[in-house]
């Protein structure tokens, strides 16, 4: 996946997150005679597998999803539509949860003291953390009184705590809290890129025009960060609508089925009840919401300067 | 006012530890319940019920799951084997792989590269759905059918188009002009490749490789969905599968949980020592620096 992309820099080892006026190819170097040559055999390997591996199953699954019928029998499908609206609840609460902490936590690890910096290398943990393997601990945390939450709930404040996966909200809040919980780390890094970016003469000159710590993020960084926070966020959303693991092994579309998301409705009408074309057509179905996000995507990395 | 100041300053102290306190639980709390649920002396039967520390902590679950004895760990060391062999496979592939293109793209036919970066991009809006349904039947008809080739490939082409972007951006420090005087000495487009962008390059593919076997590590669905025999297993796998059985033995596969979640960040902190020297020779860190 996408997700193990960019942030910063000494402890990930990804690559520079620059904002700036974007690079325009400019002087091109000399092609000689024969390059050409050379530049489609290096590119061949890296084309056959991509359109081996995923541009012809893809053709495949819009000509089998081209089938109207599939998406009749879907429609009239109540679970169809539960996982839909919790699809729009996982990714709408759950990106600008993720997004919004970020860009908090992202000026509180910025601050000058001895213990932010082991701090936050304990926070980027979770982001490297096996997906399959965090989630299961989410999950055996959650399991009612075996779980370490309700562990806690009894032995510290006295409370009975519930088996979170007996009840809609819960289940669904305990999948929106692990799936914030694993990759808060990448966007907090990811902004902190973008406000180390800005340069400090901007924040000298509004100190100098006496402008305090609040008026300074309005006024300096939140403009400045805006593009990058957007770019962020159209970024998550097509995770988050796209995520299969966190519904699949946190709260395992308890109870009933109810918090199952498209993702994993798909997954389970192709796998569980052997019906591959109607997994499909699902899939296929959260198509009109991803493609337009992913286009702006597209238009704001070209346009706002900003470079993952 | 000096007063005033001196207060104001211990409640910022104050609160900043807080919040760091409460991260620190945040981040730390999944981690802490694998290593709970690891260390109770029992397997089965969800003996950790209600616990918030291990009351008599043992390493048994560890022992147990070293020692392939416990229920469904069987074949522990044999998934593990599966699970390397198909993230290194990928890591050293999409390297490869996306290296020539990246070289091609950046090098020899400069310009056509964001076109073709930004198609790959796209195929990451698909739903996973889309392209695994499919593909088990397509594997079938390649003859890759439960293969860990099938599985490599796989991850090779969704890794393939970010781990292109990723070099084309890194591309960018090194001059041109290097190039051209290579060329002026006569060197083939091979050879700039071997000779002068591979070296070049090292920590931005040390980087790609990080994110190809990060990728392969967490899948989940392809490899459910395309290895069918025992044999073929992968850790990921067996855990995802028994994720909810309150059956197994516990402890024992919180402890593979664990050994399991450690090669990558052991990975990480090595690699990202590595690639912050090289980009701190490199004079790149003027941009970069974010500790």
């Amino acid at each position: 996946m996408i997700r193990e992309m960019s942030g910063g820099e000494q402890i990930t080892g990804l690559p520079p997150l620059a904002i700036g006026p974007r690079w325009r190819g400019g002087r091109s170097a000399p092609l000689r005679r024969g390059e050409r040559a050379w530049a489609v055999a290096f590119i061949a390997p890296y084309a056959a597998v991509f359109l081996a591996f995923a541009g012809y199953p893809l053709a495949v699954s819009l000509w089998i999803g081209s089938d109207p019928g599939l998406y009749r029998e879907l429609f009239a499908d109540r679970y169809y539509w539960l996982a839909a609206a919790n699809t729009v609840l996982f990714a709408g609460i759950g990106v600008n949860l993720q997004m919004g902490l970020a860009l908090l936590l992202s000026g509180f690890f910025l601050q000058r003291r001895w213990w932010i910096k082991p701090l936050l290398v304990v926070f980027v943990v979770p982001w490297f953390l096996a997906t399959v393997q965090a989630f299961l601990s989410f999950h055996w945390m959650l399991i009612g009184e075996y779980g370490l939450i309700d562990g806690v709930l009894q032995q510290v404040f006295g409370i009975e705590g519930p088996n979170w996966f007996n009840y809609y909200w819960l289940a669904l809040g305990g999948n929106i809290v692990a799936f914030a919980w694993k990759w808060l780390p990448l966007w907090t890094l990811i902004l902190m890129a973008g406000r180390l970016a800005i340069p400090g003469e901007v924040y000298e000159a509004a100190a100098i025009d006496g402008a305090g710590g609040v008026r300074r993020f309005f006024h300096v960084t939140a403009p400045l960060v805006a593009n990058l926070y957007l770019v962020c966020t159209l970024l998550a959303t097509i995770w988050a609508v796209g995520d299969f693991a966190t519904a699949y092994f946190v709260s395992n579309g308890t109870p009933q089925h109810m918090t199952e998301v498209i993702a994993t409705l798909s997954f389970r009408y192709a796998f569980d009840d052997a019906r591959p074309a109607f997994g499909i057509a699902a899939a296929i179905s959260a198509l009109p919401v991803l493609i337009p996000v992913a286009l702006l995507l597209m238009r704001r990395l070209r346009k706002g300067g900003v470079q993952l | 006012m000096i007063v005033h100041d001196r207060w104001r300053r211990a409640a910022k102290t104050t609160g900043a530890a807080a919040v760091g306190l409460i991260l620190l639980i945040w981040s730390l709390a999944p981690i802490y319940n694998m290593l709970m649920i690891a260390l109770d002396p029992d397997e089965g039967e969800i003996e950790f019920d209600g616990n918030i520390f291990p009351p008599d902590p043992s390493l048994g679950g560890f022992q147990d799951a070293l020692s392939q004895e416990a229920r469904y760990l069987e074949e522990f060391w044999l998934q593990f084997g599966n699970s390397v062999l198909i993230g290194l496979a990928a890591a050293a592939l999409t390297v490869l792989v996306a290296s020539l293109a990246a070289f091609a793209l950046s090098r020899l036919r400069r310009g056509r590269g964001t076109l073709l970066g930004n198609l790959g991009l796209l195929s990451y809006a698909v739903p996973a759905s889309c392209l695994v349904i499919p593909l088990f039947g397509i594997t079938h008809g390649y003859g890759l059918g439960d293969s860990r080739w099938a599985v490599i490939a796989a991850q090779v082409a969704f890794a393939a188009p970010f781990a292109v972007v990723i070099l084309l951006q890194y591309a960018r420090l090194i001059p041109l002009e290097l190039d051209e005087a290579a060329r002026l000495d006569g060197a083939s487009a091979a050879q700039l490749y071997r000779h002068l962008y591979l070296p070049l390059m090292l920590p931005a593919l040390a980087v790609v490789a990080g994110y190809a076997l990060v990728i392969a590590w967490n899948d989940y669905v392809y490899q459910f969905v395309l290895l069918v025999s025992q044999r073929h297993t992968t850790v990921s796998m067996m855990q995802g599968q028994l994720f909810a059985d309150t059956d197994a033995p516990w402890n024992a596969m919180m402890a593979a949980a664990i050994i399991y979640v450690l090669p990558p960040i052991a990975f990480f902190l090595v690699i990202a020592r590595y690639v912050a020297s090289n980009l701190a020779r490199s004079g790149a860190a003027e941009r970069t620096r974010i500790l």
